[in-house]
């Protein structure tokens, strides 16, 4: 027991500030109170953008102290963040995670498979982007995407709306 | 073992020429019939063989052709028969190796030849979505998207235990945590599970059909994107297909430095899987550090390789870029760091009463059929089997710096566990041998263009286990076709395998402890 009180009292706080903050958002989302809770659907991918999803959520980027968590049910969701281009087989599940959030919610689409189908577009199997399958409400470019920009945009997401 | 027992021509697989000491040896046998197939299958199996994979192909105008790949002392064997464009049939092998029914309804669903004899009439990648085999022979124009527009739910029967109190869970395609798109059905009695069955083809992406008649260029990146995990093995499994296909050597400094990414890839990932294994057995400390020490790999990863997952690092001929001598300093630095960081979380793991108790026992998977059915990998090698590529057919720099094989004869998540902390160990202390003798050379050697219609293979040890990539060329190098297979389609059935006796709740934490890619399998 002392090894891993020495190892965390060692380790220090790993929470480092936040990289870039994100642009504006295209269309503004009020959706999100300063506080925001995702629901992850892979819809085809890779696993890479997996990855970055696990890199994201530990405690060097610690979304948590932002208000962003990642929940189990899309009934808890504001967001679903989508992955991979949607192959024919995720189709449906896709759609019925979709349903299955309440509304009002945001669909984002993560890394370039979900944006466009990326190396995966053309074929018999994909769909192609998540946009082919539901109404996206915003992108987040990169093959993977690392974890600092999918930071940025989600806190982008998760701000309190200015109310004039 | 002599290929001739086999069947009749055995002959290279590669193009006359080609550099065989960079590539594990391999020799093909083309069987004239079905029965002289089924009987040099028989005979592998007698010899030991074990089955790596089973594929199609339907490259070329000429009839199509069944492929299966075995392993034994020597290397590769790879079957090529020639199946009838009329009837459409071949014979199965499930017989004989088990783990070839998945393979054989694959070729089932996206070619519709039939495998004769296969009890198993369920599809597997199709999901009753196809309105036709998607592969289509060349020169039929796939301009049809083979697909029903009509949402179609499929009635996948599923085997089904009886009994007073027995009941079903289904759990998937998509599950609570962040992972991939599979099914399970679990059949439990209170929290026992009975019987596990898996379903996949979710992330199926037709990778196959996506392989033909593209440039090269464009072929490499998508081979290292079959399962992103891997894209190291994978892209260095197809590089070596490509590069025995044109009888072009890599530099050996390009070997050196394919070596140094495949065995970060292997560290990062065993990292990750630590991490995550603590955690699933309530210990998120584990996460937090092993976390940190993966992410200090990635970040290095991007500063020298441009990409935290090393994507594109590798290609046919050699290596994206070259390390200079103030990198290869960094990254041994960077070696003793992290073998410091395993060091000290490792006794704390072993000293941890609470997760040993999670580990032990849970999950148990018998030495004595990892034998039967020769897995090998992480999964393999916990179960007491000596398979590791690496050391079994070491090729440069595998054959100076040697790497022994990591092996534990427990079979439960405890012995996953200790083969992850001993590959990592070992793959640092190799790192840091080849870092210090780096041999001088070029990085990149054009590859061979004057040849036209050759195939070549490339098998590598992965961090999962052994991938391999096959290749056919045409004229210009365009990728005719292209098989990749991952070591999940064998581990995955291993799984089934492991989960009765065991807890509803114990589930997540064997399934981690194999960690299979879903993507490499659907494919
Ligand atoms: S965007 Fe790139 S990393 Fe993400 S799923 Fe697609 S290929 Fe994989």
């Amino acid at each position: 027991m002392h090894k891993i009180l020495l190892k965390i009292f060692r380790t220090g706080n790993l929470t480092e500030p936040l990289p870039v903050p994100a642009p504006p958002l295209e269309k503004p989302c009020s959706l999100a109170r300063g506080s925001l809770s995702i629901r992850h659907v892979d819809a085809g991918s890779c696993n890479a953008c997996e990855l970055e999803l696990h890199a994201l959520n530990q405690s060097i980027y610690s979304p948590e102290t932002l208000g962003i968590r990642f929940v189990a049910s899309p009934r808890h969701a504001d967001a679903l963040l989508v992955t991979g281009p949607v192959t024919l087989a995720m189709k449906e599940a896709l759609k019925a995670t979709a349903g299955a959030t309440p509304n009002p919610r945001a669909i984002i689409a993560m890394g370039d498979c979900a944006i466009n189908g990326g190396v995966f577009r053309g074929s018999y199997a994909v769909a192609g982007g998540v946009a082919e399958v539901i109404a996206v409400d915003g992108q987040i470019p990169g093959c993977p995407p690392a974890p600092g920009q999918i930071l940025a945009f989600l806190e982008r997401l998760a701000l309190p709306e200015p109310h004039p | 073992m002599n290929p001739t027992e086999y069947g009749p021509g055995p002959e290279p697989c590669f193009t006359p020429g080609s550099p065989t000491k960079f590539v594990v040896p391999c020799s093909r046998v083309t069987p004239d019939s079905s029965a002289d197939y089924l009987s040099g299958v028989n005979r592998v199996l007698n010899r030991g063989g074990r089955l790596v994979s089973l594929w199609g192909s339907w490259a070329d105008e000429r009839a199509p052709v069944l492929f299966s790949a075995f392993s034994d002392a020597e290397g590769l064997l790879l079957f090529r028969l020639g199946i009838s464009a009329l009837e459409r049939t071949f014979p199965s092998i499930a017989f004989l190796f088990p783990l070839a029914n998945r393979l054989e309804r694959a070729v089932r669903d996206l070619y519709g030849w039939d495998p004769e004899g296969l009890p198993d009439p369920r599809p597997w990648l199709d999901h009753g979505l196809w309105t036709r085999p998607p592969m289509v022979p060349p020169g039929v124009s796939p301009a049809e998207r083979p697909v029903r527009e009509d949402s179609f739910s499929e009635d996948y029967r599923f085997v089904r235990v009886e009994g007073e109190g027995v009941h079903e869970i289904p759990v998937g395609p998509v599950h609570a945590g962040i992972i991939e798109p599979g099914h399970f059905r679990f059949q439990v009695v209170g929290e026992k599970v009975l019987r596990m069955e898996e379903r996949f083809g979710f992330t199926h992406k037709g990778v196959r059909s996506l392989f033909r008649n593209r440039p090269l260029g464009e072929a490499i990146s998508l081979a290292g994107r079959i399962s992103g995990d891997s894209t190291v093995a994978y892209q260095t499994a197809f590089s070596d297909a490509v590069e025995s296909a044109t009888g072009s050597v890599p530099p050996l400094r390009a070997r050196w430095i394919r070596s140094i990414l495949l065995e970060r890839e292997r560290i990062a990932n065993h990292l990750g899987d630590l991490g995550a294994l603590g955690n699933d057995a309530g210990f998120g400390f584990g996460q937090i550090q092993f976390g940190r020490l993966k992410e200090e790999f990635l970040r290095t990863n991007q500063q020298m390789f441009g990409h935290r997952y090393l994507m594109d690092a590798v290609i046919p001929g050699g290596v994206f870029r070259d390390l200079g001598p103030g990198e290869i300093t960094v990254l041994r630095k960077e070696c003793s760091r992290v073998k410091e960081g395993v060091l000290e979380l490792k006794t704390i793991y072993d000293e941890h009463g609470g997760l040993q108790d999670r580990f032990s026992g849970t999950g148990w998977l018998d030495p004595m059929l990892a034998g039967r059915w020769g897995l090998g990998g992480v999964v393999g090698r916990a179960s007491g089997q000596m398979y590791d590529l690496r050391h079994t057919h070491p090729v440069p720099p595998y054959d100076k710096v040697r790497v022994p094989v990591s092996i534990s004869r427990r079979g439960d998540v405890a012995a996953r566990v200790q083969v992850r902390f001993q590959e990592i160990r070992h793959s640092l202390s190799f790192l840091d041998s080849v870092l210090e003798s780096m041999p001088d050379g070029s990085f990149f050697n054009p590859l061979e263009e004057s040849f036209s219609g050759s195939e070549g293979i490339g098998w590598v040890e992965g961090w999962r286990g052994e991938v391999l990539c096959w290749v056919r060329l045409g004229t210009g190098l365009t990728v005719l076709d292209a098989h990749c297979h991952d070591p999940s389609w064998i581990l995955w059935p291993a799984l089934e395998q492991t989960i009765p006796g065991n807890l509803v709740a114990d589930f997540p934490l064997i399934n981690k402890s194999f960690n299979l890619s879903y993507s490499g399998h659907d494919l």
